[in-house]
Parts: structure tokens; sequence; C-alpha cells
């Protein structure tokens, strides 16, 4: 894992005194909240419903026990005894007090965290795929290139005040886990056809209102010049991005305004211009960082062999786990998805408890994946058993990676100020009905994502089946959409039609998955059967 | 009528305007009919409350209080999925009321 060197700690240091100067002086009344909302919000800190909320960054979603440990000693002492594990691949906190927040950053900068550039119209927390590192199918851990990319664009002085917030994901295999044609700007690793290592950028992609699956802008970079044509990119959407409309803001939007061939023409003389300037920063510094990923010190020759003969965990494994590159070990997924649970939260003593699992079984090391899951990637198959029976024993055990038991669901009315709509007791009922039928091993693989308003936090534009809270005259209503997924074959939802209440909406998704079990064929997905018999057979079960 | 809620500046606690203080319980709200952005404006200058607003509200038949719109009845409560961190934690019926 990636350790701050002094420049980085002084740099946490420095921003945390400040905050705690800025804080002060707004509880003094020498700041009014028009002058202090833009410096909390630099900081992460929100104004919600019940009380400030706090996101903290979880660059590229990788943690170390020391780290997990902090987050949950956070959620004990400063907050209500749990976290809520984001999309983002981040964690929030929604009971923070003002007078609270600066010391909280104070105790993240011990363990090398911060709430920089969460929020507001900066260069956001780095995404990437949450097996980096792990993954049998990556051609090079991808988190040395995110984590350039977080020294470049932490606090990087051109692009603080962009037109609208911007999010960059990177992956390195075959393939995408990380929703990547759904960012401002998708970098896939690729190597081409003399060996060389590259970078395929996808720009001009995202949920929000107006989603959109982001085109291949270039498909290979060479990787020394991987921040100077990531600076081009942002620089022409700094300079043209509609400031004057916040709808119209994202790159996405001048992308496709623009047109994807104008657009790259743009950003090839900004990148020849650039070039001129050398700002890319020296391959020893990406030499440096690699240095704090190379592989964990896996056991040589150690067992494939795993014990199946108990059904329970012999289901987990079948669902939760991933094969690892490395003989002898496995990945590990953690659902936060209890039947009946809030989709990624978590108390602080299962926080705690992660935490240690990860010390004695995963070298240290976990991810947040942005399915609201947490994931022990580098486990012995030796351990596997008894770290499940750990995992079971503390409500950590759920054998339902992927299915429609594992629904991404934003925090939606029950927290959030701008939501139109309640998302979790939509994803508790729908998770719970599945459960109660037993269908939700028969349907396979579903990805059910729920948000509470038109931001798509949720991703519901990306669910096999996704949902949409709105608001009809002051009354929660849910529209459906079906057909849309993030991975390699990025596709966007399409909805059903008219919206149901929330007691509708479960039965409409039941409906959904009715159609579904009727017509697939061997081993097709809901999305599958979705894509080939289309639209009209789910609309005609829906509607009538 | 129409009453006055905001967070609290240093907490962020959910408060209404009882005409003298704030409160975190909404039966405590008092009608500020068009007084809104003078107590308001106040309020925010005497640094005892974060960014309030006024919302309609109609008193119901028990002497309580209920916003007009959903999402200030869930402030008024508390999370729907959390009954336990509400401000009725032993009231299993207390989300019923935000619907
Ligand atoms: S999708 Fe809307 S309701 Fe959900 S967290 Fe985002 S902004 Fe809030």
């Amino acid at each position: 894992m990636y350790r701050y060197d002094q420049y980085d700690q002084d740099m946490v240091d420095a921003r945390v005194a400040e905050f705690r100067d800025q804080t002060q002086r707004r509880i003094e009344g020498k700041l009014t909240e028009d002058q202090f909302k833009p410096l909390r919000l630099q900081n992460g800190l929100y104004l919600q419903l019940h009380a400030y909320m706090l996101r903290v960054a979880v660059p590229y979603g990788t943690l170390s026990s020391a780290q997990m440990h902090m987050l949950a000693d956070i959620a004990d002492k400063y907050d209500r005894g749990y976290g809520h594990f984001t999309t983002r691949q981040n964690i929030q906190y929604n009971w923070i007090k003002l007078e609270d927040a600066p010391q909280i950053l104070a105790d993240l900068a011990t363990v090398e965290m911060h709430a920089i550039q969460t929020s507001g119209n900066c260069i956001r927390n780095i995404s990437s795929d949450q097996f980096a590192g792990a993954a049998a199918d990556e051609i090079v851990d991808p988190r040395p290139y995110a984590e350039l990319l977080r020294q470049w664009s932490s606090f990087h002085p051109e692009f603080l005040a962009l037109p609208r917030k911007f999010k960059i994901c990177v992956i390195a295999s075959e393939t995408d886990r990380a929703a990547m044609k759904l960012h401002d700007i998708g970098i896939r690793i690729v190597r081409n056809d003399q060996g060389e290592l590259g970078a395929a950028f996808y720009v001009g992609g995202g949920m929000g209102r107006t989603p959109m699956i982001a085109p291949l802008l270039r498909e290979f970079v060479p990787l020394d010049q991987l921040i100077t044509y990531s600076e081009a990119c942002l620089r022409v959407y700094n300079r043209y991005g509609r400031r004057d409309n916040k709808y119209k803001a994202r790159i996405k939007i001048l992308v496709h305004e623009l047109g994807k061939d104008e657009y790259a023409r743009q950003v090839e003389e900004e990148f020849a211009h650039l070039q001129t300037l050398g700002i890319e920063p020296p391959i020893a510094e990406l030499e440096r960082i690699k240095t704090y990923f190379t592989d964990p010190a896996f056991q040589a020759g150690a067992s494939d062999d795993l014990d199946l003969s108990d059904p329970d965990f012999a289901l987990w494994v079948e669902r939760n786990c991933l094969a690892h590159k490395q003989s002898g070990y496995i990945v590990a997924n953690i659902s936060l998805k209890p039947v009946g649970g809030i989709p990624g939260d978590a108390s602080a003593a299962q926080i705690h408890l992660m935490a240690d699992l990860a010390k004695e079984y995963s070298f240290d090391e976990l991810r947040v994946t942005h399915a609201q899951n947490i994931v022990l990637p580098h486990v012995r198959k030796a351990d596997l058993y008894t770290l499940w029976q750990k995992l079971d024993e503390a409500g950590l055990g759920a054998a339902n990676l992927d299915t429609i038991e594992d629904i991404i669901a934003c925090p939606g009315l029950d927290y959030c100020s701008l939501a139109n709509a309640r998302s979790i007791p939509v994803a508790q009922k729908i998770a719970t009905r599945f459960a109660e039928t037993g269908k939700s091993g028969t349907l396979g693989e579903l990805k059910l994502k729920i948000s509470g308003c038109i931001n798509a936090c949720g991703h519901h534009h990306a669910g096999h089946i996704g949902i949409l809270g709105v608001d009809r005259k002051g009354v929660e209503n849910y529209q459906l959409l079906l057909g849309g997924c993030e991975g390699d074959d990025t596709s966007l939802g399409q909805i059903t039609g008219p919206g149901f209440d929330e007691d509708g909406i479960v039965g409409a998704v039941e409906t959904a998955t009715d159609v579904y079990l009727a017509n697939r064929k061997d081993g097709e997905r809901f999305l599958d059967t979705y894509r080939r018999i289309g639209m009209a057979p789910f609309k005609e079960a829906l509607y009538g | 009528m129409k009453i006055l809620t905001g967070n609290d500046l240093k907490t962020g606690a959910v408060t209404w305007w009882t005409g003298q203080d704030w409160s975190i319980h909404v039966e405590d709200a008092v009608d500020v009919g068009d007084e809104a952005d003078a107590i308001a404006a106040r309020e925010e200058g005497a640094r005892r409350v974060n960014s309030p607003y006024a919302i309609d509200a109609v008193r119901e038949d028990n002497g309580g209080i209920r916003p007009a719109h959903i999402k200030d009845r869930i402030r008024a409560l508390g999370p729907t999925v959390r009954p336990d961190l509400t401000l009725k934690p032993a009231d299993p019926e207390a989300g019923n009321w935000v619907i």
C-alpha cells in the first residue's frame, strides 16, 4: 500500500490546521455560512437532513487495517456507532458535529487519510478495480497509476474550480468491474502490439440527469504521458465546460455537444502544447510509487484445496469469492447487504472486526467496492473456512454477491437533503421479499440499483434493474428501469413506463423477474434475456 | 401554519423555532406567520441556527405538528430505517407518521 511521504503528510496536516481555524471562526461568527460553506465542503463536510455529514476519501478503495480501525473509532467516538460505505468507494458518517470535524480530520491524518476533494467542483477521489493487485485477469496493478493521478489532482491549482465535479477511474483488466465508462474519464491500462503499456482514455461518461457512456477518445496514450494527456483533457473541459448551466456543466455534455472528434482534436492540440512544457512527473516518481504496490509475501506452494462439505460455506465461496492470480489464494468479498439491512452500512464493531480479519488473513489490506461491499483481497485458501465462520458470527457472512439481494442503494430521503424519495426501505423490502420466496438464488446474477433522486448516486441507470425515486406531488414514487449495465458491455437502463408507489415497486420488480424466468434460455442472466426479448414483454406484464 | 426550522450551528441537529428558542421537537414549533425572514435573520446572526427556512405545517388533532412535506417530517423524526436513532426509539410505528 502507498505510504505518505513527508510532502503528503505536511500537506494534509496543514489542511487540518487551516480547517480548525476556519471552523473556529465560523463558530465565533467571524465567518458567515455563505463564506464557510465552500470551505467545509472542500473538506468533505456537508449539511444533510439530520446533521453534518462527513465524507472521507478512500483512495482507489484501498485501506490498511490501521486505517479501517480508525474509521471504526471515528464511528464510535464522533458518530453514532456506524459508517456508510458509498458507491464512490468512500465512507460517510451521518451524525457529525461541526465542532468535532477538525479533530476528526486530525485523527484521520494520523493514518494518512483525509476528506479533501470529496465534494465541490474539483477532481474527486480516484476510483479503481476493487480486485486490483489480486485479479487473475489484470495486466498490471492499476493502483500506482491511480496514485500518480491522486497526487497530480490533489490541490491542482488549475482544477479546483472546474465547471462541475470530476470523477476519474483507472482499471487494468479485461473485465471492467469499476463502471469505468460511466466516469468523466475512464482509463484502462492496456498493452499494445509491441508489448508496451499505455492507457486507453474514455472521456465524457457519467450518470446523473443525463446519463452517457464515455466514448473511446484515444486508444493508446504512452504511460510516460499519462498526466500530460489527462491535463489536456481537463484543460479543454475547464475552458469550454458550461459554467452557465449547472445541469449542462459536466464534461459529458461538452463532449456530446462538441462531438467526440472535435473534442479529441482540441485535446490533441492542447496535448501537443503541454508536451513542450514538460509537466509529466519524472518516471522515477512512478517507480517510487510502484514499490508500494508490490505483491505481498505469498506463501510458496500454498494449497489450492478447499473443503466445501459445509453447504453454507460452499455457497458463500461460490457466490462471494473470486479466483486469485496467485495459486493457493482467493479473493473474498464481504457482503454489506444482510437481508433487511441497510446497504453499505457497517457498525463500528463490524468495521473493527473486518480490520482484524484483514490483518490476520489478508496481508493487512481491505478494499471498498463501488457496490458498497468490502473485499479481503489476498486470503490463503487454507484460512478461508475459519475466516468465513468469523464473518458469519458477526452478521457479515451473507452469500449474496451480485444477486438481487446485493442491492446498491444511496442514502435517499432517510439522510440526503437532495433526495426525492427513500431508497433504503425499498432495498430492504425487495431483498426481504426475494429472500423469503427463495428466488434470489434462482435468479442468478441480477444487479439492482436504487437512487433517491436523479443525481444517480445509486447508479440506477446501470442496474440490470434500476429504480429511481421521484417526488410526485409530495409523495414518493418510483420509476422502474431495465437493461442497464456497468461492465464491458455498458448500457443504460430504459424506463418501463409510469412509476409505482413503495409497495408497488416491490411487486413490479417481482413481475419483471417473473418475465425473465418464463423466457430465459440456458445460461442467460436477467440482462441477457432482456437484451434478447426487449422491453415489450416486460411492459405487457407490468402494465397489461 | 408556517413554522421555522434549521440546524443547530455547532451540532447540526434539526431544530424548530419555539417563539423564544430552538427545540429539537417539532411539537414545540410555533406559527411564525409572516415573521419567518426576520426571525431567521436575527437567529442566524446570533449563530444559534444554520440555514433556517420556513415551511408549511398543520396542527394535528392530538396537538402535534405535521410538516407538509415528507422531507421535513423525516427531519422531524429521524431516519425511518434506523428507528433506534429517531426521536421516538421506543415506538416501532413512528416511521408511519412520515408517510
Ligand atoms: S442519488 Fe440523490 S438522494 Fe441519493 S444520495 Fe445522491 S443526491 Fe442523495
